[in-house]
């Protein structure tokens, strides 16, 4: 056994858990904010750290108070959870950066430190989801996210933040218990929460009418935390008017580590059977993904609030990652796994963006971007950038898991499929050229205000990401070596 | 079918508790129902977990002699774990319920998204 026990995992979760409530002693959105961003970065730091490590040791893990597993709690860390943390790392620490100056002008000055607290704790449920080896575990880590998600959403200025915060939280609580209701009949089968121990003794089982049961709770489950179409429902309203950084920081990291959930649960727990072979699963997700990716896509175009356009257009994204994990090879799951990184990056970006016009504007919709490549020339730039990648042109990491997807595809020998990656792309095009237009080739409108200095604060994390969407579509070895490495690791449990 | 009716009766009212409360929540238009319907859907995974760690005949799972037959804990304190999220989710609904209704004036779902889409075409149009 080259694995080993490692203390850092517990930190990674331990240090934003325990800044959430400092952050409400101080009752100081400064010190908040101060505490938060070293913590932020902290936490990156360590994932890099442990991302380095699993070179030499794939897998390592924590038994919280020394109790072995499967009796105790058990945490894990296997290339697929490093990459997801790292994910959820580097933007954790960009969207803290960027918050400051994005938070100070979008909510009441007397409620910021709330915010950070509330950041903190969503912090840490999603690294506490993609770090666990625990099914029950990972639900109450599920749930630590989602609630401090709503109180983040229902910050934003608008009224509509509050309907959408709570058609979240009845969608995202429906969602949580139907993944209890599936981790309940797995004990009833098996007597064990722990996912290692979970694979070994499902396989003798999985036939039975509960296994089954279980796994379509699941799958259930997950999808409405995913926002797998057609249970998105709650997705566009929440990133649509939740404040710029929570947005940033939800759209590219929640549904992700959502989907890392699936992925656990299809190669993990269900490791040793084959999930696909035995359960009528690949139909109905290839279903969803493609419906995802063409109704949503459609949606987009008919936007007029440019959030709510990118938060369609993260549903249609979503269906390209689905559609990877149902492509049930190892080049599918590489392309999921690989968009999953790639959207993170590129949506990131074109929030951060969106962010910045309405720091600088108050824009909301698409006509109060009028001439806006003129009037915030770098910001639109950003925007650009990530539009392109969305689309999956080439020299931009859309390009790259795009082309993954359809090879994989390919070898698969299901060609329309590569056609309707293509085919979906077009519609991709014409939503990201809609903004293109009216940004550039529309006059500045006159007696238009000047756009407020935009802080670096706020800029370096928005090109950051900007240009790792440039980076790593031109120089994609890291990224798509890190992802085989992941999909790899998955698969090689069946 | 002896075996599947009164054998598995406290497996049958979860599962229709859970029905009941999940169909509150989609059909009820009024917010406050609609939470009351999610309460019953989560506690009727509550009494489906609790059910499940119980055995026939079995005592409290406490160390003592003559104590051989007793119910499996780990199921129960498991949903402790669960009824705490739950009445978090339930205080943090009511507390945005409260806010809606400061800032809607309603609490009908109904009502709440014709005044949504009124916002959505003000936004277009201005």
């Amino acid at each position: 056994m080259t694995d080993a026990s490692n203390p850092l995992l517990i930190l990674l979760v331990i240090l934003p858990l325990m800044a959430a409530p400092v952050c409400v002693l101080m009752r100081n959105a400064v010190a908040a904010w101060s505490l938060s961003l070293v913590v932020a970065w902290a936490v990156l730091g360590i994932s890099i750290k442990l991302l380095m490590e699993l070179n030499t040791t794939p897998t390592m893990y924590y038994r919280i108070g020394g109790w072995d597993a499967p009796w105790g709690i058990e945490y894990v860390l296997d290339p697929v959870g490093g990459f997801v943390i790292l994910i959820v790392a580097v933007i954790g620490a960009l969207s803290m950066t960027y918050a400051k100056a994005s938070i100070e002008k979008e909510i009441p000055s007397e409620r910021i430190y709330l915010f950070y607290a509330m950041m903190m704790l969503c912090l840490s449920g999603l690294l506490g989801i993609a770090i666990t080896g625990d099914a029950f575990n990972l639900f109450v880590f599920l749930e630590i996210s989602s609630l401090s998600s709503y109180v983040l959403i229902s910050l934003g200025r608008d009224r509509r933040a509050l309907s959408s915060a709570f058609k979240y939280l009845v969608m995202g609580t429906i969602g949580a218990t139907f993944y209890i209701i599936g981790v309940g009949m797995m004990y009833m089968m098996t007597g064990t929460l722990n996912m290692a121990d979970l694979s070994t003794i499902l396989p003798t089982i999985a036939d039975t009418r509960t296994i089954m049961a279980a796994l379509a709770f699941l799958t259930v489950g997950i999808s409405l935390k995913l926002a797998l179409f057609p249970l998105h429902m709650w997705l566009p309203g929440a990133y649509a008017f939740a404040p710029s950084v929570v947005t940033v920081f939800l759209a590219a990291t929640a549904t992700k580590v959502s989907l890392y959930v699936l992925l656990r649960i299809f190669y993990t727990v269900f490791g040793n059977v084959d999930v696909f072979a035995t359960f009528p699963i690949q139909p109905l997700l290839m279903t969803m993904a493609l419906a995802a990716m063409f109704v949503a896509s459609l949606a987009a175009i008919w936007q007029h609030n440019i959030k709510r356009m990118l938060a369609y257009s993260s549903v249609a994204q979503i269906g390209y990652m689905v559609l990877g994990v149902a492509i049930a090879s190892e080049a599918g799951l590489t392309g999921g796994i690989l968009h999953l990184f790639n959207h993170a990056l590129m949506k990131g970006a074109l929030f951060m963006a969106v962010g910045a016009m309405v720091f600088a504007t108050g824009a909301v919709t698409l006509k109060d971007l009028e001439g806006m490549g003129r009037r915030m020339p770098l910001v639109m730039a950003a925007f650009v950038v990530g539009g392109l990648s969305l689309i999956g042109v080439p020299l931009t990491v859309g390009f790259v898991s795009k082309w993954v997807l359809v090879s994989a595809a390919l070898d698969a020998g299901m060609w329309p499929l590569a056609a309707l990656i293509l085919a979906s792309s077009l519609l991709a095009i014409v939503y990201v050229w809609r903004v293109v237009e009216v940004a550039y080739l529309r006059p500045v409108p006159e007696g238009a205000p000047a756009p407020a200095q935009v802080p670096l604060s706020m800029l370096l994390p928005m090109w950051a990401l900007a240009l790792m969407t440039l980076w790593f579509g031109i120089n994609a070895t890291l990224s798509t070596d890190l992802a085989t490495q992941a999909a790899r690791n998955l698969m090689g449990g069946l | 079918m002896s075996d599947v009716f009164p054998g598995l009766l406290n497996y049958w009212i979860a599962i229709v508790l859970m029905m009941v409360g999940f169909y509150i929540v989609i059909a009820q238009g009024n917010l406050i129902k609609k939470i009351v319907g999610l309460n019953i859907f989560q506690v009727a995974v509550f009494v489906f977990y609790i059910s499940m760690g119980k055995v026939k005949g079995g005592t409290a799972p406490i160390l003592g002699e003559g104590i051989d037959v007793y119910s499996n804990p780990l199921p129960h304190f498991l949903i402790l774990t669960a009824i705490v999220v739950g009445v978090a989710t339930t205080s943090l609904a009511l507390a945005l319920i409260v806010r809606i209704n400061t800032s809607f004036g309603t609490i009908e779902e109904d009502e709440i998204l014709e005044l949504e889409h009124a916002d959505d075409a003000k936004e277009e149009t201005s």
